[in-house]
């Protein structure tokens, strides 16, 4: 892979885009499809021009049906193509559930390794863009559930760009779930990748808590952080990156060293990501813990119309009020945003 | 979409038919003038084939009852429509089998043994897809039409002449999936040629309750591809047919829909008990339509297959089931570490620790 991007300032979008177009360059064998990718350029323009650059045989409108999307994928990659197909919306991916979990996972398990499927499933995701109903799911549980599956978020332009490229080099499936509302989030790209393809990342070092977050939720996160500093907090922050395979070891050096942590997602709460990694990180980091770990997420409702969403999503001040909860000495008073 | 091309991409009425259930042979009724009675040699081979199928398939249900096969779905009465559609395909194309063909699958070439793997128990896919060019056994029904519909493009567009044969039955044609597969086929004319085995039944739902079209073969005209209805215990039509599928989607005519009435002779499979949902007379009245037993009686008219012959090929047959039989006896080798490698291309640290675990749970119960 080369540094393609290195030094410029992109949007999430412009990165993605740009992923795409150099692996689309570098590789013959990748194909992108899905519904309006091709003349439009995709709803959020995340395929603009590649069709015009790359021609319709490797870059192609697919009839509107996400089963049938995922299906002729898992066909194209047995006779040797990677395909990186779209599913338009979170929620719209649920009719290519079966070909998801039946079969793309499986593939692999079931012929013992004859048959590979390096696909990329690109999932927009997450709320907070004022979409209506089917628009803003967050389903990561469901794919990170499913054993054969890699499942990434990124949460900056640049590592959005090397995920990206990372997981279409893989040759296990991967669903990428991308944060639609950071889509347009700047950042200065890398020239290399900022990690391994399944490791996590310090964003910010810190030794008193340890927010633990993917997607959309960094930048909260990253902003909660700095609130923290008022009080003399010094707060770190894990973006996953990589939700499966999980990267615990680095989660279980930061919360050994800060001794306390709050996950934070979109997703709702029950039965949620949060909750598998508070149950992982207790398990190796009893001893080392001051607090029962704390969980912010959306709540245990179907996403909400948009001029309510606001009191779904995680904000600063819920993941300020979760880090008051981790018993510090009781004088610690929290800012409000 | 002109009326002259509409009605091109209508089936017959009646289902066609080459050799009738009495051994006699037909005119073919269907709007190719090209579809002929396949040569001797290829009548032979679909006789061979359908005794030696037939065998495999008795010495399978035996093989449930010793307790060697966790469950079995028979082929029987489904041998034409199993062995004519696999004798019209080339070693270079693809066929996507479901759970029931194996029939299908053991004319393809693969060790009946590998084809068993799934119903005994010891792995899901038993054989190597990319040897034989046979994906695994699909059984979430219609799911493999699309992975057809995506290869056979895929092939297309590499400049390849692969052709895909998907295998559905009439209980699948009512899944998504069937639709998706068949509307993308035909919208990127990939070569696809789909075998649809109507034998009546969905386990216990019968046809009436499945679908009010005039046959399954209607259907493709609604998505622009031609429909063949034919009788499926016909092997000389269901060769004729496949045939004729397989030619239009090499030279790049895009998809065809294929319908063989059939029937499926045993329960849906050793488990289940089809005196609940059917009569004896109903089974009886197919059993004089027996797809082997008609093309014996016309290759014995014709004087082609003589009364040696047939005992050559169900000796051959017979030897056959009992290198099966052998084969199955012995227990197959199991490794509960294997469970963890083919999980991701390299087995994840989680997975890791999992097999470890794993090892250490089984050295521990080895101790005295």
């Amino acid at each position: 892979m080369t540094a393609q991007p290195a030094d410029a300032e992109l949007s999430m979008a412009a990165a993605l885009n740009r992923s795409l177009s150099d692996a689309l360059r570098e590789d013959a064998r990748v194909v992108v499809y899905g519904e309006d990718v091709a003349t439009l350029g995709g709803v959020f323009r995340v395929t603009a021009g590649l069709a015009d650059e790359f021609g319709e045989r490797r870059v192609f409108d697919s009839p509107l049906a996400e089963s049938g999307i995922v299906g002729t994928a898992i066909g194209m990659a047995m006779n040797g193509l990677r395909p990186v197909v779209e599913m338009q919306f979170d929620a719209f991916s649920y009719p290519a559930f079966e070909q998801i979990t039946s079969h793309l996972a499986k593939m692999h398990n079931r012929t013992r390794g004859r048959i590979r499927l390096p696909i990329v499933i690109r999932v927009p995701f997450g709320g907070g863009i004022g979409g209506v109903e089917h628009h803003s799911d967050s389903s990561e549980a469901y794919w990170v559930h499913t054993p054969g599956l890699r499942v990434v978020a990124p949460g900056t332009a640049s590592d959005a760009y090397w995920l990206l490229r990372q997981a279409i080099n893989s040759d296990d499936p991967t669903i990428f779930l991308e944060p639609k509302r950071r889509y347009w989030s700047t950042e200065t790209m890398s020239a290399a990748p900022a990690a391994d393809f399944d490791r996590a990342l310090v964003r910010r070092g810190g030794s008193d808590a340890t927010l633990i977050a993917y997607g959309a939720m960094i930048d909260t996160c990253l902003q909660a952080a700095e609130a923290a500093v008022e009080v003399g907090l010094n707060i770190e922050v894990i973006d996953l990156r990589t939700l499966s395979p999980l990267d615990d070891d680095t989660l279980v050096e930061s919360v050994r060293k800060s001794g306390r942590a709050v996950v934070v997602h979109e997703a709702a709460g029950f039965a949620g990501f949060g909750a598998e990694i508070a149950a992982r990180v207790t398990e190796r980091c009893f001893h080392q813990l001051h607090a029962p770990i704390g969980r912010v997420t959306g709540l245990d409702i179907p996403y909400p119309p948009p001029m309510l969403e606001q009191h779904y999503l995680p904000s600063v001040d819920r993941i300020l009020d979760a880090i008051e909860r981790l018993q510090f000495d009781d004088t610690v008073v929290m800012p409000r945003a | 979409m002109t009326a002259v091309s509409s009605a091109r991409l209508l089936p017959t009425d009646e289902p066609r038919c080459l050799i009738d259930s009495d051994g006699c042979a037909h005119a073919d009724l269907g709007h190719n003038d090209d579809t002929r009675l396949p040569s001797d040699v290829v009548l032979l081979h679909l006789y061979r084939r359908m005794v030696i199928g037939r065998r495999f398939d008795a010495q399978a249900t035996a093989l449930t009852k010793q307790g060697r096969l966790a469950v079995y779905p028979s082929s029987h009465g489904q041998d034409a429509c199993q062995v004519g559609t696999v004798a019209a395909m080339a070693d270079r194309d693809w066929l996507f089998p479901t759970y029931r063909d194996s029939v299908a699958m053991i004319s393809r070439g693969i060790n009946p043994v590998e084809v068993l793997t799934l119903l005994r128990g010891d792995w899901h896919c038993g054989y190597d897809p990319y040897l034989h060019r046979t994906a695994p056994q699909c059984t979430p029904l219609a799911t493999n039409t699309l992975h057809a519909v995506g290869l056979a493009h895929a092939a297309r567009q590499a400049g390849e002449d692969t052709v895909a044969v998907a295998m559905l039955g009439d209980g699948a044609s009512s899944e998504g999936d069937t639709h998706e597969a068949l509307n993308i086929a035909a919208v990127w004319q990939a070569p696809v040629v789909f075998v649809v085995q109507n034998n009546g039944y969905a386990i216990s739902v019968p046809l009436a309750k499945q679908s009010h079209a005039q046959s399954l073969a209607h259907k493709g005209i609604g998505y622009g591809m031609p429909g063949l209805l034919i009788d499926g215990n016909d092997a000389a039509i269901v060769y004729a047919a496949v045939s004729e599928g397989i030619a239009r989607a090499r030279r790049g005519g895009g998809p065809t829909l294929i319908e063989g009435i059939t029937y499926r002779i045993e329960a849906h499979t050793n488990a289940d008990d089809d005196r609940r949902y059917r009569q004896s007379s109903e089974v009886t009245a197919w059993l004089a339509k027996d797809p082997i037993e008609r093309l014996q009686k016309y290759l014995q008219n014709k004087g082609i297959l003589s009364d040696a012959d047939i005992a050559s090929v169900r000796e051959d047959a017979d030897i056959r089931a009992g290198r099966l039989r052998e084969a199955m006896n012995a227990a197959p080798a199991l490794d509960p570490a294997e469970l963890f490698e083919h999980v991701y291309v390299e087995p994840t640290r989680n997975l890791r620790r999992q097999s470890r675990w794993l090892g250490e749970e089984l050295a521990a119960d080895r101790r005295p």
